[in-house]
């Protein structure tokens, strides 16, 4: 700091000020490093990721990602049956939640009465609220034995001789496997896409949707042909979040997949994602190439993750015409 | 053939009463869910839960005291770790967020954190912390959680500074406040209340995730608050447990997922509250 002769002769405000100045500097460069704190963490992740994942990479190539084994006695590693049960088991859950997730955003925004509104929408959001272990307990004990029981069978009976299809749903009825961690990872990520879904519709203006009703559109023309395509955008943007939370869902996948590192036509058949995967063999990983292997993994679901994600979000802010959220 | 006024009268009706179904299955999902939960979860109740530690494999009785304590020991540490940065972050998105190229970066990029897959956060520490420090240990699990934990900190934050009308700011720098005072002393303290929102709801959100703590604070079958050390924490338990073939183990993880689970709704639902009444006022 300057020296007490000097300064005594300055105006006491204009010391204040600079006083004032330096500290905003100070609190500015302060923020902002914890603003980076976030980026460097992003960062960090990649690095890390590829650094452990490095033997593995230079082993196999990119011939990792679609070479079908996983074998731990022959140190031999390939991505595509985890990445093949990631890619299944959310493309089928978001078939399932997508249209539920429309039905419950339409149903909250234009037909619901007023006063329900708020419990309902918050019912929805709760689910978001309650955590995947309990997802995955109540899959495991609760919904699988059920699925098992009453539908499964009857699945098989009316859809299993059906060419091309019905071989989806051949095998024994066990309750787990890849359509059982679909149907629970649709109850989980319903509830983001319908809120994003929910808060999209709600900027349609006004006007609009009136002068269709003043036209005589009924509420699901209205839906159809004025919300939709004026949401478009944003529509796209929720069901992409919710493609991105499905992806990187672990235990509640884990707990009804059925943990069988192969590939299987059958969606009554027991597979792996990529999460399960690790979740499953990590923590008795040898050190070495299968460490290695399980680390590549992780990255290749995190790029997946965070390209799926970074267009949600850049389509969701450009249809909120905000920073979204 | 019917009149096209009255198939459209007929396509509407079946419209809504689909999306109607719609939300009847996100409701029955949630109570079916919730319902389980209370009936398996109740018949585990009982103090033993929290006086006793976890049983060996295969006896019977024991609690989850260790693992309720760990798991306490984790979750506070991780708050502490992410509420400053996350409230000194979200200030700044705030605060300089609405010029600058790098805080509109920063904001897309904690967004994407937000739904970023929780195992490989838990990865991350690993190789990060657990690696380098020689051994997995509630601080790396700490450590797991507050990166998860900020993301929610930051947007709800920000989001919260955002409604802090601008005439109260102007007003406090048309007195000659500098800018920090104008964010910390007013900004702020008029969004205490949300700002503690956002830290209960990041506690939610962490109370239950298990993914990440797998490798990175493992699991103690000792109760142990030694945070330098492996620790018993609820969520790994229950997914030890409830996949074992112990009858008794099983009926300990849904004591221990109801527990997690009254948590998580009791803040969900009092934020809600709480937030209505201010809204009301």
């Amino acid at each position: 700091m300057s020296e007490p002769s000097v300064s005594a002769g300055i105006d006491p405000h204009a010391r204040q000020v600079r006083k004032f100045r330096l500290q905003d500097r100070f609190f500015h460069h302060t923020t902002q490093l914890f603003a980076f704190v976030v980026l460097a963490a992003l960062v960090g992740i990649l690095v890390s990721l590829t650094y452990e994942a490095w033997p593995s990479i230079k082993a196999f190539g990119p011939s990792f990602l679609w070479t079908n084994i996983w074998s731990v006695p022959d140190d031999e590693y390939g991505a595509l049956a985890a990445i093949y049960g990631t890619v299944v088991t959310s493309v089928l859950a978001l078939l399932i939640a997508v249209p539920i997730s429309f039905g419950i955003a339409l149903f909250l925004t234009e037909t619901c009465p007023v006063w329900l509104r708020r419990p309902l929408g918050t019912a929805i959001e709760l689910l978001a609220g309650i955590p995947s272990i309990v997802y995955g307990i109540w899959g495991l004990f609760v919904f699988a034995p059920l699925f098992a029981d009453h539908i499964q069978p009857p699945l098989q009976a009316l859809l299993g001789d059906v060419p091309v299809i019905g071989g989806w749903f051949s095998g024994p009825p066990i309750g787990v496997g890849i359509l059982t961690a679909s149907i629970v990872l649709s109850l989980m990520v319903i509830p983001f896409i319908a809120s994003v879904m929910r808060d999209v519709f709600e900027t349609v203006p006004h006007v609009l949707k009136e002068s269709a009703y003043g036209l005589g559109c009924t509420t699901w023309e209205v839906a159809r042909s004025v919300v939709l395509p004026y949401t478009r955008v944003g529509v796209i943007g929720g069901i992409m979040l919710g493609l991105g939370r499905a992806l990187g869902e672990t235990m509640a996948v884990t707990f009804v997949i059925g943990n069988a590192n192969r590939i299987n036509g059958s969606l009554f058949a027991p597979g792996t994602s990529i999460a399960s995967t690790l979740a499953n063999e990590f923590g008795e990983a040898d050190p070495g190439l299968h460490i290695a292997a399980l680390f590549e993994l992780g990255l290749v679901l995190f790029i997946i993750t965070f390209v799926v994600l970074a267009i949600s979000r850049w389509l969701i802010s450009r249809s909120m015409g905000s920073e979204g959220l | 053939m019917m009149s096209l006024y009255t198939r459209r009268i007929w396509i509407n009706r079946i419209g809504i009463t689909l999306s109607m179904l719609a939300m009847s299955i996100g409701l029955i999902a949630l109570l079916w869910i919730l319902w389980t939960l209370f009936s398996r979860g109740f018949a585990a109740l009982s103090w033993d839960l929290f006086t006793q530690d976890t049983p060996a494999p295969g006896s019977e009785g024991g609690g989850l005291r260790n693992a309720i304590v760990g798991s306490g020991l984790i979750l506070f540490f991780s708050m502490l770790i992410s509420t400053p940065i996350g409230i000194l972050a979200g200030i700044y998105l705030a605060e300089y967020g609405r010029v600058s190229r790098f805080a509109s970066f920063t904001r897309f990029m904690t967004d994407i954190m937000l739904s970023a897959p929780s195992i490989v956060i838990g990865l991350f520490v690993y190789a990060l912390f657990v690696v380098t420090t020689g051994g997995f240990s509630g601080w790396a699990g700490s450590l797991a959680l507050a990166l998860i934990a900020i993301p929610v900190v930051v947007r709800t934050t920000e989001n919260m500074l955002k409604l802090v009308p601008t005439s109260l700011r102007e007003a406090a720098f048309a007195v000659g406040a500098p800018r920090w005072q104008v964010s910390l002393k007013v900004t702020l303290r008029a969004v205490k209340s949300g700002v503690v929102t956002g830290v209960l709801l990041a506690m939610a959100r962490i109370t239950g995730e298990t993914a990440p703590l797998l490798f990175t604070a493992l699991n103690n079958q000792f109760f142990s608050t030694n945070m330098s050390e492996p620790m018993g924490n609820l969520p790994v338990v229950i997914f030890q447990f409830a996949l074992s073939p112990y009858d008794n183990w099983v009926n300990l993880a849904w004591g221990g997922a109801l527990l997690i689970a009254l948590l998580v709704l009791a803040v969900n639902i009092g934020v809600r509250i709480v937030f209505r009444n201010k809204v009301k006022r």
